[in-house]
């Protein structure tokens, strides 16, 4: 997976999380929580549907290496690097 | 043997969200559900033709499509659904009626508020303060404390006793496990969800939205079996291993989570659990009739969605020392809900309290002529205060504390479950949970996040820590 594929997988997550929320206009740069509503459990549900869909495990303490679409992107790339974009 | 990773113990609407969830992440789920239909409390039956819904007459905490953080939000997002998928249908407008005054409410609750202003002007001031400690109050904490009595927090905003009534009268029948005062962060629940949020019916009825949750949790891999009673919860040293049916066949499970109710549980529990001697049974539990009408409600004056009522200034919320209580009730009419197209006939529900020891006690023949009798008497208490509608009924049922234990295996037919909550659901059991009626979230929509929470806490969360 590239960047721009590890972005698309975590949009992907988000839409399945938060349908109603209008993810093309997250800006990478700003905190994920203040441009969609996420809550407490829809982040743990973020963390789920990593490790359901890739395989990975975000331990506890890694968690604000979530808190942007840019960070995520940082945060998940070495991680999923040898991984296929799932269709 | 393998063995499943979680067993849920019925497939009500909490044990199908929490099956759900569990499937959604992989997990290897059973739910074991004693009846051939699916929901528990809030189910649907089928006489001449007909389908009724059972349990709450119309789904509370309705909110409008995207708010997210309403607790009907968090199911829908948690659940993966969409809110259109629910087909939900609001309420036109509800009513508390009392001898003297009434107040109407709307799903804004900006009408309520108005309603108050007018009807009990000295009262608003205190009023708005109580709104805004409920406002601020985390009534869905998984933590805290349950033994506020609701009475003492209404009493030090509201000095007039028939607006805590009129207030307690809706907030009491749609969920309220204790006679006469209520714990009140369940006070919390019960205002937001009716009056802060709203009520609405699913277009098609419970029967599609219980069908919505079988199909997703199907086709997520859970397993269901239906007809399958549970004999025994097998909990050794402290630990479930398994789950024995009526039968003998045998379960194995790391984790199980019951939906049968606290004491009902712990009954199950093999060796038995001490605690179930001492933990409080529920007492309260209903009379409801369905009449079938010849036209619409609306015709025979019937205009509101939901009414709730006291005949008496004094609101009287405990189990009658008769077969039933006539001088309270509530009365809904499902018609007057915002459908795309009418229903096919009329319909009123009328509920009032009964006492589940006295409807125990006589024999068959007895039972049929006393439920005619409490019908004709609890008709007869309404239509001091409204029209006149027997002869326009078709086709009316009636059921009792006694239908409802016999098909919820709630002890007295007890509703709202045990006065006793366990609000994070645990049990003595290190791997045995409770979730549903007695966790304590009310309502259609607070068992489906009862459910959901109970697997997120208990399960999910444990495996992400792990």
């Amino acid at each position: 997976m590239t960047g721009k594929d590890v972005r698309e997988a975590i949009i992907s997550i988000l839409v399945d999380i938060a349908p109603d929320e209008d993810v093309s206009s997250i800006n990478d740069q700003d905190n994920l929580r203040d441009q969609i509503d996420l809550d407490s459990m829809d982040f743990l549900d973020i963390v789920m549907e990593l490790r359901k869909r890739f395989n990975i495990e975000v331990p506890e303490k890694d968690y604000g290496q979530l808190a942007t679409m840019a960070s995520c992107v940082t945060y998940l790339e070495p991680l999923l690097k040898d991984r296929q974009l799932a269709g | 043997m393998a063995g499943y990773d979680t067993i849920i113990i019925g497939a009500g609407l909490s044990g199908l969200a929490a099956g759900i969830r569990l499937a959604h992440f992989d997990k290897k789920v059973c739910v074991v559900e004693k009846h051939i239909e699916v929901g528990g409390l809030n189910s649907f039956y089928v006489r001449k033709n007909r389908t009724f819904d059972v349990g709450l007459h119309a789904m509370t905490n309705y909110t409008p499509k995207g708010d997210r953080r309403s607790p009907l939000g968090k199911l829908l997002k948690q659940l993966r659904f969409k809110h259109e998928d629910f087909q939900l249908c609001p309420q036109q407008m509800s009513e508390i009626r009392f001898p003297e005054k009434s107040l109407n409410f709307t799903n804004d609750f900006e009408f309520l508020k108005q309603e108050v202003a007018q009807q009990f002007p000295h009262q608003i001031d205190g009023f708005l303060k109580l709104v805004q400690k409920i406002e601020t109050f985390d009534e869905l904490s998984l933590a805290g404390d349950t033994k506020t009595s609701a009475l003492g927090v209404l009493q030090e905003f509201v000095s007039d006793p028939l607006l805590i009534d009129m207030l307690c009268c809706p907030i009491m029948y749609y969920g309220n496990a204790r006679e006469r005062d209520m714990d009140f962060y369940q006070f919390v629940i019960m205002f937001k969800s009716i009056f802060m949020e709203g009520f609405a019916k699913p277009l098609k009825g419970m029967h599609f939205l219980l069908s919505l949750l079988v199909e997703r949790y199907k086709s997520l891999g859970g397993e269901l079996r239906m007809g399958a009673e549970v004999e025994s919860i097998d909990a050794d040293k402290g630990k479930v291993r398994s789950v024995t049916l009526k039968g003998g066949e045998c379960l194995k499970a790391q984790t199980v989570i019951s939906s049968m109710g606290t004491v009902e549980t712990l009954r199950r529990c093999r060796p038995e659990q001490v605690q179930q001697e001492t933990w409080p049974v529920g007492q309260l539990s209903f009379m409801e009739s369905i009449f079938v009408l010849d036209r619409e409600p609306k015709e025979l004056g019937y205009d509101k969605s939901i009414v709730f009522f006291s005949t008496q200034q004094k609101f009287e919320y405990r189990v009658p020392d008769r077969l039933i209580d006539v001088t309270s009730g509530v009365l809904c009419c499902p018609n007057n809900f915002n459908y795309p197209t009418p229903l096919a006939e009329g319909m009123l529900r009328l509920t009032n309290l009964a006492s589940a020891r006295l409807w125990n006690e006589p024999s068959r023949r007895e039972y049929i002529q006393a439920k005619k009798d409490c019908r004709a008497e609890a008709l007869e208490a309404l239509h001091t205060f409204f029209p006149d509608f027997r002869d326009s009924v078709v086709f009316l049922d009636t059921f009792t504390p006694k239908t409802i234990h016999k098909y919820t295996g709630h002890l007295n037919g007890a509703v709202y479950g045990s006065p006793r909550k366990i609000k994070n659901g645990t049990t003595p059991v290190e791997n045995l949970f409770i979730c549903g009626t007695d966790q304590g979230f009310l309502g259609i929509v607070g068992a489906t996040l009862s459910g959901i929470s109970m697997a997120n806490f208990h399960v999910l969360q444990k495996a992400v820590e792990s």
